[in-house]
């Protein structure tokens, strides 16, 4: 390599040696090196034909050879976690230690197993490579595979971690291989990740059906009756024989749609529908353990598009102890007043609602919003102000039923204004 | 960007040769592959490859044509293809159709894959699956620091929160120990590390393995106390609005590797244009931005919501008229300043910053909730209501108000489209996303990604302890900032520069068990070898999963009111979009 600029020649000669070509000087050369008899001792099968790079190349490269690298890497780990702290700094509990069995494999021993089994791959074109030929020579224990696993996690590198979990999932039986990972979390978490970025959705679904915990359970229970439900409602509406389906044609089939969307679907195609059947809202209300909250502001949703004011009054009718019927919704009226008004809904339906706020500042300036005349009047005359009934006034149409109001109100000598 | 500061404070070394040093080994690496080639470059790597080695550099070095990594057929007609990429599955095997559909028309080419800043095995797993591996080379280009500043490193790695955090995968722990490592040799040897988290425990125990014996300089010391910060032990700070002007622009225009790009509305021509933001930047010298700080502060406050443009251009001519010469550079912030005001009255930027004051308070909540709840109804931008959701959920220890919220504003929208579509309205790929997870409340995996952020979020009483909520009796004067809460115009101190200041003046976490046991644990103070001469005063800090321009700012202040010098090391510059993207592209 050329090196024409003098500031090469200032830097390589300065106290920072981290990077020169000059075989000599240089500390990483020299650790690289040691690295490479440290690895060329415990893997020599693989050291001399792996070899497909040129030396230059393994010069800058910390892994060594190709399949040596995960070799490496884990022996380099594991060696580091047995010497470690040379230099002065401590080492702190990171994890929980694992009771180390024993084993008589190292794991440089455990792995040169595994080179094995991908050395042949390698070196031969892919026709006449055996791709399932076992190991002849050393057949890990299940046990051993997984001490590895966890020796691997206990290292916190991801990178290894995810490399042991392709190598068990090559060497294990599904069934074992799922079954351990379901009391590893941290070596789950690194398998769905590279589940994911593989792409392999089959095996994802598989491992995510298995339970792991009461809520999971529900959930994919949930999961299936819903889509039951959904073909059953399905098979009818597609016919779309009922008045409604005709004046309001789907654009979509309901398969696949979430709760509250098919919810939503019950409450425009099949309000009013007995809880016996599988397509009425109340039955999927009660099935699917919807709160009252969402129940009813799915159904506003549904019935305001419908303009069906009579359903939308129906929904927030409750019987007091005194057997009276009276208003209340678990949704403010202010946001019930919104849904409506997002709908067309005429003001005589929005001024029902209006005057059921609470908050009398929000009431006050939706009424005047949605132009509910009546309601504002009232509340200027309840607040005794003058002023602002005569600057309303000036909003009203004249002669209106509303303007000969507030001149009414306006004239009364009774009340005690206050400006 | 770093500010005049006082006399006796430290100096900071010279991080430039991070940037010598990957050039030269990239440079080497593009030499084993001799001859012409067209090299391949990640998307995210162009922008920190474009301040390390610039096309001429390429060129010079047989790089012929220079193409992005798109995941299609490529058009290059070179025998040589080298592919610059991240170690990601996706890209890998892209490249293994690249050189399979070769094969298949009899082609032959080189190629050769340089990972960085290091290959991981499943990429090569994906390489010998694809019947490729003898066919390409691969190297790894170290290339694990970016120096966005004087006193910022990034190892822009913005995939390490979501990677880590949300995936519970620890590829990059190595890779950030590897970063610490090259610090510790070129700048080190460091004295104390303290830190906070998981993740942090995990960085330092990889660090201390790979560094060995014999790599510790015998020279002085540039650096002596490093600090460890996991991303989500604060979680609140990088979710609010920021107001320093880099954390503005960002938030609005996305800063990338320390320049932005300013598109035509700003520059005022037809074209868009980079600006570097950082010391380089000569706008922004010692008094200049402060000022600018002020008089934003200054406009912010005036009840009226329209800036009088006017006024501005006036003051930028008249407050900073000793900067004639950057003139150019001065229009361009102008521009940027009127942009970022048309968007921020747009949304009365003035209300936003009072609710999640706030929130942040404690205060008024139901107040809040209202705000937020007509933020989602008026649907001006989901991500901004998701955004304070979050702060809300966080800062209310984790009570689902959001929940709820999201999915009767997502539910309806989506669910219009089921029945009737509107004419011209379609869902936004962020609302499809959203309400795809909020509508299916059994899933729920929003409401898990809530939960896993708000877990144990303990913000209030931490709050209080910590004293991050200045009190509000006299008018906050940010001329004479008094604290770190300058950066959130004296309502908030972010939690995370709290803790680290705290530490570093007691040295320690001796006494502060209260705390740590509200952060959920996982603190660690170490010492190493003793050196009595070492730099006390330079302090680097690592930020697990991303740091914002407004605790850089922070630590700025901290720093020149210490009298000590804080170098900020982060796996990627974030922000509240930043974060909330993760979140959202993790579901689905």
């Amino acid at each position: 390599m050329t090196r024409a600029k003098p500031e090469d020649d200032d830097w390589n000669s300065s106290k920072i040696h981290a990077f020169t070509f000059d075989d000599d000087d240089d500390e990483f050369t020299k650790l690289k090196e040691s690295k490479r008899a440290v690895s060329s001792i415990l893997v020599d099968d693989d050291d001399d034909d792996d070899d497909d790079d040129d030396d230059d190349v393994e010069k800058v490269s910390w892994s060594g050879e190709p399949v040596g690298s995960i070799s490496w890497s884990v022996k380099e780990t594991a060696s580091s976690i047995r010497s470690g702290g040379e230099h002065g700094f401590p080492k702190i509990n990171t994890a929980p230690s694992l009771p180390k069995q024993g084993s008589g494999y190292s794991l440089s021993s455990l792995f040169k197993a595994s080179t094995r089994v991908y050395a042949p791959e390698l070196r031969k074109p892919k026709s006449e490579c055996k791709v399932n030929s076992p190991c002849s020579d050393i057949i890990l224990l299940s046990m051993d595979k997984l001490l590895l696993l966890d020796e691997a996690v206990s290292a916190h590198d991801g990178n290894v971690i995810t490399a042991v979990l392709i190598y068990l999932k090559k060497s294990l039986s599904k069934e074992i291989f799922f079954q351990e990972l379901m009391v590893r979390e941290i070596a789950l978490r690194h398998y769905v990740h590279y589940l994911k970025e593989m792409e392999e959705q089959k095996t994802l679904v598989e491992l995510m059906k298995l339970p792991f915990s009461q809520d999971d359970a529900i959930h994919v229970q949930d999961h299936y009756t819903l889509l039951e439900r959904q073909i059953i409602i399905e098979a009818t509406d597609k016919k779309g024989e009922a008045e409604i389906f005709k004046k309001f044609p789907r654009k979509a089939s309901i398969l696949n749609m979430p709760i509250i969307t098919t919810l939503y679907y019950s409450c425009f195609y099949h309000y009013g529908e007995s809880e016996g059947t599988f397509s009425s809202p109340a039955n999927i209300r009660s099935t699917f353990r919807i709160s009252e909250k969402q129940y009813i502001l799915t159904a506003l949703g549904a019935r305001a598009k419908l303009k069906s004011w009579f359903d939308v009054d129906s929904l927030f009718n409750t019987k007091n102890w005194l057997g009276y019927t009276k208003k209340r919704s678990p949704i403010g009226f202010h946001r019930v007043v919104d849904i409506l008004q997002k709908n067309n809904a005429p003001v005589q339906v929005l001024k029902d609602y209006v005057s059921l706020i609470d908050d009398a500042e929000l009431k006050l300036s939706l009424a005047q919003k949605y132009k509910c005349h009546d309601i504002v009047i009232e509340m200027y005359r309840d607040l005794k102000d003058r002023q602002q009934l005569i600057v309303y006034q000036g909003k009203v149409e004249r002669g209106s039923h509303e303007d000969r109001k507030i001149d009414q109100l306006l004239g009364n000598m009774q009340i005690r204004w206050k400006n | 960007m770093a500010q005049t500061d006082r006399r006796d404070a430290p100096g900071l070394p010279d991080f430039s040769l991070l940037k010598r040093l990957a050039r030269d080994q990239l440079i080497y690496l593009l030499e084993q592959l001799p001859g012409k080639k067209d090299l391949f470059i990640d998307a995210d790597l162009m922008s920190p490859l474009d301040r390390i080695a610039n096309v001429t550099t390429l060129k010079q070095h047989e790089v012929d044509k220079l193409y992005k990594v798109e995941l299609k057929p490529v058009v290059s007609v070179s025998d040589q293809l080298c592919f610059l990429i991240r170690p990601r599955i996706q890209t890998v095997k892209w490249i293994a159709d690249v050189v399979k559909s070769d094969k298949a028309v009899g082609r032959f080419r080189r190629y050769k894959i340089i990972f960085t800043p290091q290959k991981f095995y499943a990429c090569e797993t994906v390489l010998e699956e694809q019947g490729v591996y003898g066919d390409v080379t691969s190297d790894e280009w170290e290339f694990y620091l970016l120096p966005l500043d004087d006193d910022i490193i990034s190892l822009e790695l913005p995939e390490f929160f979501r990677d880590n955090f949300l995936e519970g995968d620890q590829r990059w722990v190595t890779t950030a120990g590897s970063a610490l490592r090259l610090l510790h040799f070129l700048f080190g040897p460091f004295s104390k590390v303290y830190g906070i988290g998981r993740c942090a425990k995990m960085v330092y125990e990889s660090w201390r393995e790979q560094v060995e014996d014999g790599e510790k300089k015998a020279q002085n010391p540039d650096i002596g106390n490093v600090f460890l910060i996991d991303r989500d032990v604060d979680f609140v700070t990088p979710l609010c609005s920021q107001v320093v002007y880099e954390g503005l622009v960002d938030d609005i225009f996305r800063i990338k590797c320390g320049s932005v790009e300013f598109g035509p509305d700003v520059t005022s021509t037809d074209k868009s244009l980079k600006v570097m933001l950082n010391s380089q930047d000569k706008v922004h010298v010692g008094e200049t931005q402060r000022k600018k700080e002020i008089w934003w502060e200054k406009q912010r406050k005036k009840k009226r919501c329209g800036m009088d443009i006017k006024q501005m251009k006036a003051f930028v001519a008249e407050e900073l008229k000793g900067l004639k010469q950057e003139h150019r550079l001065l229009s361009l912030h102008i521009g940027a300043c009127e942009s970022i005001m048309k968007k921020k009255t747009k949304q009365d930027f003035q209300e936003l910053l009072k609710t999640e004051h706030s929130l942040l308070e404690g205060f008024e909540i139901r107040e809040c909730i209202t705000y937020i709840e007509e933020h989602i109804n008026r649907q001006v931008s989901m991500i901004e209501s998701l955004r304070l959701l979050c702060l809300l959920s966080l800062t209310e220890n984790g009570e689902s108000y959001g929940i709820e919220h999201l999915l009767s504003f997502a539910n309806l929208r989506q669910i219009g489209l089921l029945v009737e579509q509107q004419p011209g309205e379609t869902l936004t790929v962020m609302e499809s996303k959203v309400g795809k997870l909020v509508n299916d409340k059994t899933a729920g995996k929003l409401t898990d990604a809530f939960s896993s952020l708000a877990k144990k979020s303990n913000f209030r009483a931490l709050s209080k302890r910590l004293m991050l909520i200045p009190k509000t009796g006299e008018e906050y004067d940010l001329r004479v900032p008094r604290d770190m809460a300058y950066i959130f115009s004296g309502a908030y101190i972010p939690l995370s520069c709290k803790l680290i200041e705290q530490v570093l003046e007691r040295d320690g976490w001796t006494g502060f068990e209260e705390v740590t046991r509200m952060l959920n644990g996982h603190e660690f103070a170490v010492t190493g070898p003793e050196d009595s001469k070492y730099p006390q005063r330079i302090i680097l800090v690592m930020f697990l999963g991303g740091c914002t321009f407004s605790e850089i700012s922070a630590l700025r202040f901290l720093g020149r009111e210490r009298g000590c010098k804080f170098i900020v090391l982060t796996t990627a510059i974030t922000n509240s979009s930043r974060l909330l993207e993760s979140l959202l592209d993790n579901q689905g």
